[in-house]
């Protein structure tokens, strides 16, 4: 299999992207890129993912957003950002200097708005590749367009493709749901999709009612699966692991499940030093 | 970052406890952390990982103001948190025996601005708000600054030592809602005429939003500065989760959210939206 022998030879790609390491960071968990920083070289990391990106500016949620559970956090922030137009001034720039391979995570509220949107993201310089958040678990309440049903979550890929300059590549974000996992992920490739990140959180409710998604090592074993059902119906499909992975050997069974990379999200919230620890345990794995 | 200032980002860190003693309510708990206490300026907090590491399941952070650095011997300097037993988390801190390792990221926040001039502060904390304020009523004396300080609680079992104010300030009035010690009545008469009779340039604040609240409205009735450090859960406290939204007005005057964690937990009393804060 092709990730043992990445693990044996130590090279790293996913949607043809030359990876240092296996290790990325998930969207909406390493802040501007500056918070992570602090406390690491980005530049060990294979990627970074950005904080999902959209059209207009997005305030985010008073405290009480995200929420304790066992083994996990339920969150519904409302994606916040600043907008596409003050993240391509003033936060690229600054990420595309670090030596890491940018990925950029986008949402929108339609196909149009999408294609619009990654039509500026992916001309901006330094974007290594766009990652499209098909799954957000909030999605319905921020009013963004979710892929529901697998032709859906298709057009909005041929929708970003449309708009992006050739040579980016689009990593599509799905929900980790193992009953429709494959039929989406065989949708969002055949419509062009280079990689598909599984999974997104999982849909839950913040002890207030408030819709949300749940994260974490809670998570795990569900996205290990959905890893391993993409795997093997779509072989030809790199498959980007993602949900609750905390540890070296949350890495390794990702890997081994056949992923091609894996990203840390929720680990990063408990310890804003995970990914370098990750990155770092994995440089010794291999020769 | 000039080459001069020293660093004062976040560190994470094994630390471990090496102290820990009930005063009243109240549990005060010394961390061996090496270089967060270095880092150390008033109103800059500590957040901690809850339960052993093998097997921990509680993710969010909790963060406390560090009330002290404290040399420890031979071996550094420690921080010293204040820890009010509420929750599953807080409990478990508050209970943990002296060795218990402890993953503690710090120091994280902004701190208390300091003023230029020699000027005349009010300082008003309530029950374990008083952790920041006591070593910034010291950063300020030794600034010139004349001290005026006010501490409030419920009772007197959830007053903080007001042996330690009288160190670093000219007055200390003590106020319980019980009457337990000090003066009998609630925080907002107190403020409003202690601050009257100081006649302070800045008021700084650390508390319940009410307190808060009701410092910020005194001190623009005055005419003086306010400087307010919310006590908001913050579930990574590393400004990454964006779970600790706090209502504010930025510089242009539009409404956003901060991050409780690393745009405060200090904010200018004029910049909060107070209405919006519970």
């Amino acid at each position: 299999m092709r990730s043992r022998a990445s693990v044996a030879n130590g090279s790293w790609s996913v949607a043809g992207m030359a990876l240092r390491s296996p290790v990325i960071v998930a969207a909406g968990c390493g802040g501007t890129g500056r918070e992570l920083a602090g406390y690491g070289p980005l530049g060990d990391l294979g990627a970074f993912v950005t904080r999902t990106v959209t059209s207009d500016p997005r305030p985010g949620a008073p405290a009480g957003c995200v929420a304790e559970s066992p083994s996990g956090l339920v969150h519904a922030t409302g994606m916040p950002n600043p907008g596409v137009d003050h993240v391509l001034a003033t936060e690229l720039p600054w990420l595309v200097t670090q030596g890491t391979r940018v990925v950029v995570s986008l949402a929108a509220r339609s196909a149009l708005e999408a294609e619009r949107l990654a039509a500026r993201v992916g001309r901006a310089p330094g974007v290594g590749a766009v990652e499209l958040a098909l799954a957000p678990p909030d999605g319905a309440s921020a009013d963004l367009a979710v892929g529901q049903e697998p032709y859906e979550a298709a057009a909005m890929v041929a929708a970003v493709l449309r708009g992006l300059p050739s040579g980016v590549p689009v990593l599509a974000k799905l929900r980790s749901d193992p009953s429709r996992v494959v039929a989406t992920a065989r949708a969002v490739a055949d419509a062009g999709a280079a990689a598909v990140v599984v999974g997104d959180a999982q849909p839950a409710v913040l002890p207030d009612g408030r819709l949300g998604g749940l994260s974490g090592p809670a998570v795990r074993p569900v996205a290990l699966r959905c890893v391993r059902a993409v795997r093997a119906a779509l072989p030809h499909v790199d498959v980007v692991g993602c949900g609750g992975i905390a540890t070296p050997d949350d890495v390794m069974a990702g890997l081994r499940a056949g992923a091609a990379a894996v990203e840390i999200g929720t680990a990063l919230l408990h310890d804003p030093t995970t990914a370098h620890r990750l990155a770092a345990a994995l440089r010794e794995e291999t020769p | 970052m000039s080459t001069r200032d020293p660093d004062r980002r976040p560190v994470h860190v094994g630390g471990e406890i090496l102290a820990s003693r009930g005063h009243g309510a109240h549990t005060h708990v010394t961390i061996l952390a090496p270089s967060v206490a270095e880092r150390f300026r008033p109103g800059t907090a500590v957040a901690v990982s809850i339960g052993h590491p093998a097997g921990r399941s509680r993710l969010a952070r909790r963060s406390y103001w560090i009330h002290e650095a404290r040399p420890m011997g031979g071996r550094g300097l420690a921080v010293g948190i204040v820890v009010k037993p509420r929750g599953a988390g807080s409990r478990w801190l508050a209970e943990a025996p002296v060795g218990t390792r402890i993953d503690v990221t710090g120091p994280v926040g902004r701190p208390f601005a300091l003023p230029r001039d020699p000027v005349s502060c009010l300082l008003v904390a309530h029950e374990h708000g008083a952790a920041p304020i006591l070593p910034l009523a010291q950063r300020l004396r030794e600034r010139g600054c004349s001290v005026t300080m006010l501490l409030s609680a419920r009772d007197e079992a959830h007053l903080m030592s007001a042996r330690d104010a009288r160190r670093s300030a000219r007055a200390v009035t003590v106020v319980t809602a019980d009457g337990s010690v000090g003066l009998a009545g609630d925080p907002p008469e107190a403020i409003t005429s202690t601050l009257a009779a100081c006649d302070a340039a800045v008021v700084y604040a650390a508390g319940p939003v009410s307190v808060l609240h009701s410092v910020a409205a005194a001190a623009q009735d005055h005419g003086a500065w306010s400087q307010t450090a919310v006590e908001v859960a913050s579930p990574c406290a590393t400004g990454l989760c964006h779970g600790c939204g706090v209502p504010v007005v930025d510089e242009a005057g539009s409404p956003r959210w901060a991050r409780a964690c690393v745009d405060g937990p200090v904010f200018r009393g004029d910049r909060l939206r107070w209405a919006e804060l519970r």
